[in-house]
C-alpha cells in the first residue's frame, strides 16, 4: 500500500534505531508520551519497542476515545438504546466496552436494537430507511472524528430528518494533555503529538507545551517509521536543549489544520463546562455538546438520561498508568481481575489502551522473546 | 479508533461532496466535504477516517520525509565507514 | 485552568460497578501469597516475570461464563466461544473422545477408524462472491473430516427454512451442494427439513454432519507438536471472511475478492502421500489462523513464532482489513489449511502442497520453539516482535 509500506521498512528502522541510541546521554533516562491510542496500537502491533534503547521508554497516553468514556456515560447510552422504538448505532470499537451494568453487546442480547456502523453517515442511512424509529448515533472521538459527526448532523438538518440524533461524547485533546502536564507526579521528557487529531486542529494548539511547560512535541504519523523518526526528532531537540513543536507528519498535517473541519465542529457543537474522563477524572472544557440550535438532533435533550456516575474500582490504577507513573503490568489488578475480556479500567478497554496493548501484544519479557525469534 | 487510511481518488461522484476512493484494490464512496477548498481530483491521495476525507496527502512532503530518513541513513553509514577506516589505519 | 476546583454533580450522585468489584475480589481470592518464591530456571523471578506468571495462572483457571445471556461474541470463535464450550458443553457432555477437542471425533467401530463431525451454517448473506451457504455447508464438513486424516464418505444435511423463502434460491443452494459433494467425492445420504415462521430464521440455516474413514496409520492432533516443527498455510488468508463482510453491503465497500471456499480432502491426500511428518492440520475458519496457532501452542505447550512477511495475504484483503481496523490473521478462511510438520519434512510438505491447484499459494509461515510455552509470537514485517493472542470478542458479522 502506498504511503504505508514505505514507512514500514525494517532497514531504515535499524538505522534510525542506531541514531536514537547514539543520541542517548549515558546515565540519562528518556520518557516520551504518545498521546494517541492509534500510536499505542502501532507501537505494539509492529513491535516497535524492539528498536528503542533501554534508556528510552514510551508512556501510553489518554488518547483512546473509546477508553476515556466513563462507565456512567455508557450506562446512559444503554439506557437510550432500551427506550421504545430506538435504534442505537455505534462504531464497532464501542460494542464490547462494559459500563456499570454491562455492554452494548449485553444490551443487544437482551433485545435492544444496536447496530454497528462504519461511518456516522451510515446511521443517517438507517434513519432514512426506518422513519418510524428513533435512530441515535453514539458519537465518540477526538477532533479527528467530531467533524464527521458534525457534517452528519448538518446533512440531517439539510434533509429535514426528524428521527435522527446523536449522543455526543466527543472530547478534545488539549485539556487532557494539560491535565497530565499539571499533574505533580508527571515525569515526561516530551510528547509524540496525535497526528490525526492534528489534521483538524493543526500544530499551533500544542505551542503552550513548549512555551509554558518546556517540553518538546513532535506531531507524528502512524506508521512505525513515522514514530521512530519522531522519537529521533525529540532526542535531537533534547540534545540541542530546544523545546519546540515540530511536525513530522507533514504529508498529512497542515500546520494550521483543516479550517473547514474546525468551522463545521463549531457550527454544530460547543464546549461543555466539564466532562469526566475515565482514569483522569473531571477536566474543564474538555468535551463537546450539541449547540442549542441543533437541539433536536441532541439525544441528551430528547431522552431523559439518568446521568449517574459510576466509579472505577479502587484497585484500578489507570490514572497512574496514563501519567507514566507506573507500567501497565505494575498495576495490582493487571491481567488478573482486569483483562481484555473483563476490563475494569480504561486502559484495558480497547486494543488501543495501554494495558490492553501490553496484554495482547507484549505480555512477555523481551529477553525470552528475542531468544525465541532468533533465526 | 483514530484510524486514518490513505486512499486514491479514482472518480468524482454525482454529488459534489462524494468521491470514489481506492484502498489497495477495494473501493468505497468517501465524503470529501471537509476538503471543499482543496479541489480534490482523481489521482489525488486522501486520508480517510470513518467515511470522510480529513486531509489531502501531500506527495512531495511524503517524499521529503523518506528523503530525511535516507539522509539520516547516509550520515549513519558514512560514520560507520569512517569508523571502519579509522580501525584499519 | 489547573488547580481549578469545580463541584460536579457526579461527585455525590455515584455508584460502583458491581461486576467490576466482584472481579477484583474474585481475582484476589485466587492470588498466591507464595508467588515471589516461584523460580524459573533456578533464578528468582523479576517483578515483571512474577506478574506474567500470575497472569498465566489466571488464564489456566477453569473457564467460567461471566455473561448472563449469550452474546454474538460467544459465536465468534475466540475466547468467549472457547469459554462457552469448555464451561458449558464440555462440562455437560464430558467423555474421552470429546475431550480431544479436535475438529472431528475419532472413533473405532468394528475395527475401522472413523472420523465424525458436524457443523452448522448461518452465513449472512446466503449468496456471496465465490459461493453460497450450500458450498460452505458441504466443504466445511468435508474439511473438518479431512484435516483429521480421514477420507470423507457420507454427509447428512439438515435444513431450517424460513416461511416465504424463495424455492428458486433453495434450488440454487441444493445444486451448489450437489456439485460441491461431487467434487469432494462424498454423498449426501440423509437429511431433514424444518420450516419456521417468518422472522424466526434468516432464510435458511443448514446443518451438515459427516463420516469419513481413516485409512492411514497416522495420529494427528494439536497436542503432538514439537519444537523444531514448521508451520505452513496452504494459500492466502482471510479471503472468505472479508468477502462475506463486504457482501453484506452495509460497509458499502466494493471489491473483487472472492470466497476461498473449497474442499480440501484431495489436497490433504497429496500432502499425506508426500510426507509422514504432518503433526496437525486445521482449516482456518472462525477466528482465523491466529486462533488455530494459539490452540496448538497451548495443546502442545510450545511457542510458535510466525514471520509476518511470510504470511500470504492478498492486497485487497489487506486493504479491507486496514479500512476496518482488523487483522487478517483473525479473519476466517473456508478453504485454507494450517499445517504443522516435522521440521525435516518442511520442503517435502511445501512442494506437495504447491503441486495441487488449491495449494499453489502455500507458504512456510513460522516455526515451533520451546519457550515461552503456550504463546504465539509474531516477528513483524517491520522487524519487531509481539504476541498474537486469541481473539477477544468479535464485532464482526456472521461469516459461516
Amino acid at each position: 500500500m502506498r504511503f504505508v509500506d514505505e514507512f514500514r521498512d525494517a532497514e531504515k528502522a535499524q538505522v534510525l534505531s542506531g541514531q536514537i541510541a547514539a543520541l542517548c546521554e549515558p546515565g540519562r533516562h528518556y520518557s516520551f508520551m504518545e498521546v494517541c491510542g492509534g500510536h499505542t496500537h502501532t507501537i505494539y502491533k509492529h513491535g516497535l519497542e524492539d528498536y528503542l534503547p533501554e534508556s528510552v521508554s514510551l508512556v501510553h497516553g489518554p488518547g483512546c476515545p473509546v477508553c476515556v468514556i466513563p462507565m456512567g456515560r455508557l450506562d446512559d447510552a444503554i439506557y437510550i438504546s432500551e427506550q421504545p422504538d430506538v435504534i442505537m448505532t455505534s462504531f464497532g470499537d464501542m460494542m464490547r466496552v462494559p459500563g456499570g451494568k454491562g455492554s452494548f453487546f449485553d444490551s443487544k442480547a437482551k433485545g435492544a436494537d444496536i447496530r454497528m456502523v462504519y461511518s456516522p453517515l451510515d446511521s443517517l442511512k438507517i434513519a432514512r430507511a426506518n422513519p418510524d424509529k428513533k435512530v441515535v448515533f453514539m458519537a465518540i472521538g477526538f477532533e479527528t472524528t467530531a467533524p464527521s459527526t458534525a457534517m452528519t448532523v448538518l446533512r440531517a438538518a439539510a434533509d429535514g430528518l426528524e428521527n435522527f440524533s446523536i449522543f455526543c461524547n466527543h472530547v478534545t485533546i488539549i485539556p487532557a494533555i494539560k491535565a497530565i502536564l499539571d499533574s505533580p507526579d508527571m515525569r515526561l521528557d516530551g510528547f509524540l503529538g496525535p497526528g490525526h487529531v492534528s489534521t483538524v486542529i493543526g500544530c499551533k494548539p500544542y505551542e503552550f507545551i513548549a512555551r509554558d511547560h518546556h517540553k518538546p512535541l513532535v506531531c507524528a504519523g502512524f506508521e512505525p517509521l513515522d514514530i521512530l523518526a519522531s522519537i529521533y526528532q525529540l532526542m535531537v531537540q533534547l540534545r540541542d536543549g530546544r523545546c519546540e513543536v515540530e511536525n513530522q507528519y507533514t504529508r498529512v498535517v497542515p500546520w494550521d489544520g483543516n479550517l473547514k473541519a474546525l468551522q463545521v465542529i463549531n457550527e454544530v457543537m460547543e464546549l461543555r463546562p466539564y466532562f469526566e474522563w475515565r482514569g483522569l477524572g473531571f477536566i474543564s472544557h474538555s468535551a463537546l455538546k450539541v449547540r442549542e440550535e441543533y437541539a433536536k438532533f441532541d439525544a441528551e435533550e430528547i431522552f431523559k438520561i439518568p446521568g449517574i456516575r459510576v466509579a472505577d474500582p479502587k484497585a484500578c490504577q489507570c490514572g497512574e498508568v496514563l501519567k507514566g507513573v507506573i507500567k501497565p503490568w505494575e498495576c495490582k489488578v493487571f491481567g488478573t481481575a482486569c483483562t481484555p475480556e473483563t476490563p475494569i479500567g480504561t486502559c484495558m478497554v480497547s486494543p488501543e489502551g495501554a494495558c490492553a496493548a501490553y496484554y495482547n501484544f507484549g505480555r512477555f519479557t523481551r529477553e525470552r522473546v528475542k531468544e525465541a525469534t532468533r533465526a | 479508533m483514530c484510524l486514518g487510511i490513505p486512499g486514491e481518488v479514482i472518480e468524482l461522484l454525482d454529488r459534489p461532496d462524494l468521491a470514489k476512493v481506492n484502498v489497495s484494490g477495494v473501493r468505497r464512496a468517501i465524503n470529501i466535504g471537509l476538503l471543499e477548498n482543496e479541489n480534490v481530483q482523481p489521482g489525488d491521495w486522501i486520508l480517510i477516517h470513518v467515511g470522510f476525507a480529513l486531509s489531502k496527502i501531500d506527495e512531495d512532503e511524503a517524499a521529503a520525509a523518506l528523503a530525511f530518513l535516507e539522509g539520516i541513513g547516509t550520515a549513519y553509514t558514512d560514520e560507520l565507514d569512517a569508523l571502519a577506516e579509522s580501525n584499519i589505519e | 485552568m489547573s488547580g481549578e476546583q469545580v463541584t460536579h454533580p457526579g461527585d455525590t450522585d455515584q455508584r460502583s460497578a458491581d461486576w467490576a468489584e466482584e472481579a477484583v475480589r474474585d481475582a484476589a481470592s485466587h492470588e498466591d501469597p507464595e508467588l515471589a518464591q516461584y523460580a524459573l530456571g533456578g533464578q528468582t523471578l523479576s517483578l515483571e516475570e512474577q506478574v506474567l506468571a500470575r497472569i498465566d495462572r489466571q488464564r489456566r483457571r477453569k473457564a467460567k461464563i461471566k455473561e448472563e445471556r449469550i452474546t454474538l461474541a460467544h459465536g465468534a470463535g475466540g475466547k468467549a466461544t472457547h469459554t462457552l464450550i469448555d464451561a458449558l458443553f464440555l462440562e455437560s457432555f464430558r467423555n474421552p473422545v470429546l475431550e480431544a477437542m479436535e475438529d472431528q471425533a475419532t472413533l473405532t467401530v468394528g475395527g475401522a477408524r472413523l472420523a465424525f463431525t458436524t457443523d452448522s451454517f448461518v452465513v449472512h448473506p446466503l449468496f456471496f462472491p465465490g459461493g453460497n451457504i450450500g458450498d460452505l455447508a458441504v466443504n466445511g464438513t468435508v474439511n473438518d473430516l479431512a484435516v483429521g486424516g480421514a477420507r470423507p464418505l457420507y454427509l447428512s444435511a439438515g435444513f431450517i427454512l424460513e416461511e416465504g423463502f424463495p424455492v428458486a434460491d433453495l434450488q440454487q443452494i441444493a445444486d451448489s451442494m450437489a456439485v460441491a459433494a461431487a467434487v469432494a467425492g462424498v454423498q449426501i445420504v440423509t437429511g431433514d427439513t424444518k420450516v419456521v415462521e417468518r422472522g424466526q430464521c434468516d432464510g435458511v440455516y443448514i446443518n451438515t454432519a459427516g463420516i469419513g474413514v481413516i485409512e492411514r496409520d497416522i495420529t494427528l492432533g494439536a497436542g503432538t507438536v514439537k519444537p523444531g516443527d514448521s508451520v505452513l498455510v496452504s494459500g492466502p488468508i482471510g479471503d472468505h471472511g472479508v468477502t462475506v463482510m463486504l457482501a453484506r453491503g452495509e460497509l458499502d465497500i466494493e471489491s473483487d475478492i472472492e470466497s476461498d471456499t473449497a474442499p480440501l480432502a484431495e489436497l490433504i491426500g497429496v500432502l499425506l502421500d508426500a510426507t509422514t511428518g504432518v503433526r496437525v492440520m486445521r482449516d482456518a475458519t472462525r477466528g482465523g489462523v491466529a486462533t488455530i496457532l494459539n490452540e496448538v501452542a497451548r495443546a502442545s505447550n510450545v511457542a510458535i513464532v510466525v514471520d509476518e512477511k511470510a504470511v500470504p495475504t492478498r492486497e485487497e484483503v489487506r486493504g479491507a482489513s486496514e479500512i476496518l481496523g482488523i487483522d487478517p490473521l483473525y479473519v476466517a478462511c473456508e478453504g485454507r489449511l494450517v499445517i504443522v510438520v516435522d521440521g525435516a519434512e518442511t520442503a517435502a510438505a511445501l512442494a506437495a502442497l504447491r503441486s495441487h491447484p488449491l495449494g499453489e499459494g502455500a507458504a512456510v509461515i513460522g516455526a515451533v520453539k520451546d519457550d515461552p510455552p503456550t504463546l504465539v509470537l509474531l516477528k513483524t514485517e517491520f522487524g519487531g516482535t509481539r504476541i498474537v493472542d486469541m481473539l477477544v470478542g468479535d464485532p464482526l458479522p456472521r461469516i459461516c
